[in-house]
């Protein structure tokens, strides 16, 4: 009954904004971070390192609202503010 | 929107803002609740347990129009090994009338007690983000949104933005959350007929059952959920930030192991996932408490790290500081004055509620956790004591002298030696105790 991250976010509804509400400050901070805590921590894989464009990408379109990177980010890296009001995601249970 | 006053802003419509907006109405004062979701209990969720008492003061008999799944009367606290577990459970008939708590789902709920707020004459300002507080003079005046011409003038505004709490942050009141604060917790809600889950949970109709466990969250600092509602089952896990990131594992895999565990998998068995969710819950406890008001502000609820975690209780102190806030906003509104003078009226009060007295019971969990390795407490010491239970109850010809000498070995030794055993065993009872 395991399901990928994929079939998860599919179970939340989600009004994608056309801009990011999150933001990488700094893409060299993450170029000398080595821990990269934020490929694992987020609970809906926002944030992936590409070492060869060396940046770390930001899928914030499924983003579940929950603030851990803000406060995991070892650097404080990330600039996290919610989505535009009506935006983001709706829950149907919660 | 138009340049409005309000005698009160709510920012936030989950259990403490809503209940806050709620007595304010009810007392007479002309309210916006502000919510950024679609509607409210848009972007919430927690493990699922609502209780009767603190929202009974507030609305009495509310459960009986209150979306509810099941009223509970059994809650067990399972203690996981990796294949294994020492459980431990009360049922109570008793537990029926007057009812304890229930089970609920955040998406009907929250609708519900913002729409009795506005059925009392609060005004819905939803699908709206408050971007900044407005200050004038060093007090707090009104708020900035997201809506063209969006500011807002309120004599009060209530802060229950919730556990992120970027307007507390912006007041300077506390600073931005530690990791080893709060927790990540993800959730999942699984479709199960209905007779499929009284059967396997041993209930009736609009019986309900928790289960609580430790154990088998890779050593990290956690508690695992099974709540039984209507006809889908709430299973969870909570693990604090600071862990999660020393071990790198994503937090759903920890949610895929759990579902695997012997004690669950016949549980949630031909279920079928209807929502994944995720959500921080404040962990901090009384020494991340805030100040709460100052001039021309409160807060409330999860924005003041008001949780119990020990006994899972939230919504309940969310609605009981949004009670108290109302109140005390209605007497500022009456005497005119919102100042901190006036307000700290709310400090006062919650100082002297059960919110305050209970979160400094445990205020020493948070300190235990800090100095006391993960790994011992949520990985080791629950394997050493399914172990020792194993040997226990183990029939093989061995002694039984032998036997209780080998299950307390086992003991002495997941928590590194006697004297750290009896260590722990003192910090425990002072961590509880405070």
């Amino acid at each position: 009954m395991s399901q990928s991250i994929e079939e998860r976010l599919f179970s939340i509804r989600y009004k994608v904004a056309d801009q990011s509400h999150l933001i990488i400050k700094n893409q060299e901070t993450c170029l000398s971070c080595k821990t990269k805590e934020c490929n694992f921590f987020c609970p809906a894989d926002v944030y992936e390192w590409h070492s060869d464009q060396k940046k770390t990408s930001v899928a914030y379109e499924n983003c579940i609202e929950c603030g851990t990177c803000r406060i995991g980010c070892p650097d404080y890296n990330i600039e996290w503010v919610y989505p535009t009001g009506g935006y983001g995601i709706t829950y149907k249970m919660g | 929107m138009a340049e409005e006053r309000f005698d009160a802003i709510v920012v936030g419509a989950g259990p403490a803002g809503s209940a806050a907006a709620y007595t304010m109405a009810s007392g007479g004062l002309k309210v916006a609740l502000i919510e950024r979701g679609e509607f409210p209990g848009a972007k919430n969720v927690f493990g699922g347990v609502l209780y009767r008492k603190q929202l009974e003061e507030l609305i009495p008999e509310w459960w009986k129009e209150a979306p509810i799944e099941r009223q509970i009367i059994e809650q067990r606290m399972w203690i996981l090994g990796k294949e294994s577990a020492v459980t431990f459970s009360h049922r109570n008939e008793k537990y029926k009338e007057p009812p304890n708590c229930f089970t609920g789902l955040r998406v009907k709920f929250d609708q519900w007690l913002a729409g009795k707020a506005e059925k009392a004459g609060a005004v819905p300002i939803y699908e709206t983000v408050v971007t900044e507080l407005i200050h004038q003079n060093g007090k707090v005046v009104g708020v900035r949104t997201d809506r063209e011409n969006g500011d807002l003038y309120g004599d009060i505004v209530i802060l229950a933005d919730g556990v992120n709490s970027l307007l507390g942050k912006s007041l300077g009141v506390h600073k931005e959350w530690a990791p080893d604060e709060v927790s990540l917790a993800v959730k999942e809600i699984i479709a199960l007929p209905k007779e499929k889950i009284q059967d396997r949970f041993n209930l009736d109709d609009n019986e309900g059952c928790t289960i609580e466990f430790i154990g088998d969250t890779f050593g990290m600092a956690g508690l695992g959920f099974i709540y039984t509602n209507q006809d889908t089952i709430s299973l969870g896990v909570g693990v604090m930030v600071n862990d999660l990131k020393k071990k790198k594992i994503k937090p759903y895999e920890v949610l895929d192991s759990i579902k695997q565990h012997p004690s669950i998998r016949r549980l949630i068995q031909g279920g079928e996932v209807k929502e994944y969710s995720g959500h921080l819950i404040p962990e901090g406890g009384f020494t991340s408490m805030p100040p709460l008001s100052g001039d021309g502000w409160m807060i409330c609820g999860d924005a003041a790290q008001m949780v119990n975690a020990v006994h899972r209780e939230g919504t309940n102190l969310a609605i009981a500081s949004g009670k108290i806030a109302g109140e005390i906003a209605i007497k500022a509104h009456q005497a005119g004055d919102y100042s901190i003078r006036a307000l700290g009226e709310y400090d006062r009060s919650v100082k002297s509620s059960f919110i305050h007295n209970d979160l400094k019971k445990y205020r020493g969990i948070h300190g235990l956790f800090k100095e006391m390795n993960s790994d011992t407490l949520f990985g080791s010491l629950p394997q050493a004591l399914n172990d020792a239970a194993y040997e226990w109850l183990l029939v093989d010809g061995v002694f039984k002298k032998e036997k209780q000498r080998k299950a307390v070995r086992t003991l002495k030794s997941a928590a590194g030696g006697n004297m750290e055993l009896l260590r722990l065993g003192l910090k425990g009872w002072r961590a509880i105790n405070g």
